[in-house]
């Protein structure tokens, strides 16, 4: 039997409330760039997430810098034998890595590392009444949890992207010319001759924005959590998720704005 | 400063539909020790939070030294709680820092003073709490009580005109509760300062009240001495000083 109560379904209130989060954000934003450039600069706090975000991340980032790389190379290798163009697997790897897979994989693993641990590092800090504390001392909490972690991400998320191309064409060096025997002079010159600077620097843009993208929302996610142990949880896990697929939307846009 | 530290004007605030003050009136003496009791949920967190510009106001007007704060800017409201320490209910002392930074944080950060000079200062404070010795342990290490004194510290530590407690014996053994509220009215006696402390441990407050307001329903519904208080004919009142009765033994015969 089906229920003789009417259904209310309203469509346009789950739109509305991620329109409305959308606004916070935003908010968020603007009051972080406003911080970011206000006296007294917290120096200290930015370089001590710059070693939380970026140095403790690099060798995640050069794990997955390599492998990636490697299966690149591995994977490029089979297609382009059917038709004897083997030299371009040092050319496929380095443009992937540097245009595409450098800064969207080393974004997602931060993401995983880092964002995961500001949402809950500043959940608690929100339900243990940490971040009213700084409010009741007459100080910006934005200017004190969230600007320092923002600009750090904004800082080393280039850097790391830089490691990880590296080591991925390596990784795809020692995979086609060192195991599957591709010649190393057309490896390299193939590399030289297709892969511009412009494909580096945008590479480098994009994960300048995506350290942006990832800090900011993790931060939201733990600067509003309510709701004790439980919410921080929740908003540890919306972190990475919202992050992780504003990360992979974004690429969609700033690619084809850039190339 | 007036005689008046905190004169709170028919101050109103819902969440939603649940309307949790109604109409507060409320007028803290400067250099006095006012305690809010009622029960828990029953809005005196709220009430306090809107004191500290936390929450603001759906309506009505807080005065604080002579200046009404509930719609001032956030630049403006922080001069405000330059004047005020608060001592949170768990502390919310800050986890990535030891003991020490935690105290000196507020120095730090709003005085000139040398390293040498905030060190003299926070052990000096430290030891009031009876905690010299205990700087460089992180709070995690610290049991509810000691996190408390500590935050007492931090509260203090830049003299401010007014301190506020919320819920200072909540989570605390009855042995443990008593030093706080021993040093609670120690510092109060020292340094002359106006507390406001929020409560539901009515016996606890007795013993360092010099006026009680009682919250009930959203309003003040009793202002006055412990004293007066204890002789209440006011039946919510009478109901929550007979919850706390228990018949034979101390603090049993009110």
């Amino acid at each position: 039997m089906y229920s003789k109560k009417p259904i209310h379904l309203n469509p346009f209130s789950r739109i509305t409330e991620a329109l409305k989060e959308l606004g916070s954000i935003g908010a968020m934003f603007l009051e972080t760039i406003h911080q970011t450039f206000r006296k007294p600069f917290k120096l200290n706090y930015i370089l001590k997430q710059m070693e939380f975000i970026g140095v403790n991340s690099s060798v995640i980032v050069i794990i997955t810098g390599v492998f990636t790389g490697m299966v690149l190379a591995l994977q490029s290798y089979h297609g382009f034998r059917k038709f004897g163009g083997e030299g371009l697997v040092g050319a496929t790897v380095a443009l992937s890595m540097t245009r595409e897979l450098g800064p969207v994989l080393t974004a997602l693993m931060v993401t995983g590392r880092a964002g995961s641990s500001m949402a809950a590092e500043l959940g608690t800090m929100r339900v243990t009444e940490q971040i009213d504390a700084l409010t009741v001392m007459a100080l910006n909490p934005i200017k004190y949890l969230v600007v320092p972690r923002v600009v750090a991400a904004f800082i080393m998320l280039p850097v790391l992207t830089i490691i990880a191309d590296f080591v991925g064409i390596i990784g795809g060096y020692i995979v086609g010319v060192k195991l599957l025997g591709i010649n190393e002079g057309a490896f390299i010159n193939k590399i030289i001759k297709h892969l511009d600077l412009e494909d580096i620097n945008n590479g480098l843009i994009k994960a300048a924005c995506f350290g942006i993208i990832f800090s900011l929302i993790s931060c939201y996610k733990g600067f509003y959590t309510s709701g004790g142990a439980e919410g921080v949880g929740k908003s540890t896990t919306e972190a990475v998720v919202f992050s992780s697929v504003s990360i992979l939307i974004s690429d969609y846009v700033l690619t084809s704005l850039m190339f | 400063m007036e005689d008046v530290a905190i004169r709170i004007v028919d101050l109103q605030k819902s969440f939603g539909e649940q309307k949790v003050l109604d109409g507060i009136n409320l007028e803290v003496e400067t250099g006095k020790i006012t305690v809010i009791i009622g029960k828990s949920g029953g809005g005196k967190s709220v009430l306090l939070k809107n004191v500290i510009g936390l929450i603001k106001p759906d309506s009505g007007e807080i005065w604080i030294d002579g200046v009404e704060t509930s719609n001032l800017a956030e630049r403006d409201m922080n001069s405000i709680r330059m004047k005020f320490g608060m001592l949170f209910q768990e502390a919310a002392l800050f986890d990535s820092m030891d003991l020490f930074d935690n105290v000196a944080f507020p120095l730090r950060e709003h005085t000139k003073m040398s390293e040498k000079e905030i060190e003299r200062a926070v052990e000096e404070r430290l030891k009031q709490v009876g905690l010299s010795g205990f700087s460089e342990k992180m709070p995690s290490e610290l049991s509810g009580g000691m996190r408390k004194r500590v935050g007492l510290a931090r509260a203090l530590v830049l003299d401010p005109e007014i301190i506020l407690f919320d819920e200072p014996t909540s989570a605390l053994d009855p042995i443990i509760s008593l030093t706080i509220l021993d040093l609670i009215k120690q510092t109060q006696t020292y340094f002359r300062k106006t507390y406001l402390v929020i409560s539901h441990d009515i016996l606890g407050m007795f013993r360092i009240a010099d006026k009680v307001a009682m919250l009930y329903d959203g309003k003040i519904i009793e202002f006055g001495t412990p004293h007066d208080i204890k002789r209440s004919s006011n039946e919510a009142t009478k109901e929550f000083l007979k919850a706390t009765k228990i018949p034979g033994f101390a603090g049993g015969d009110l």
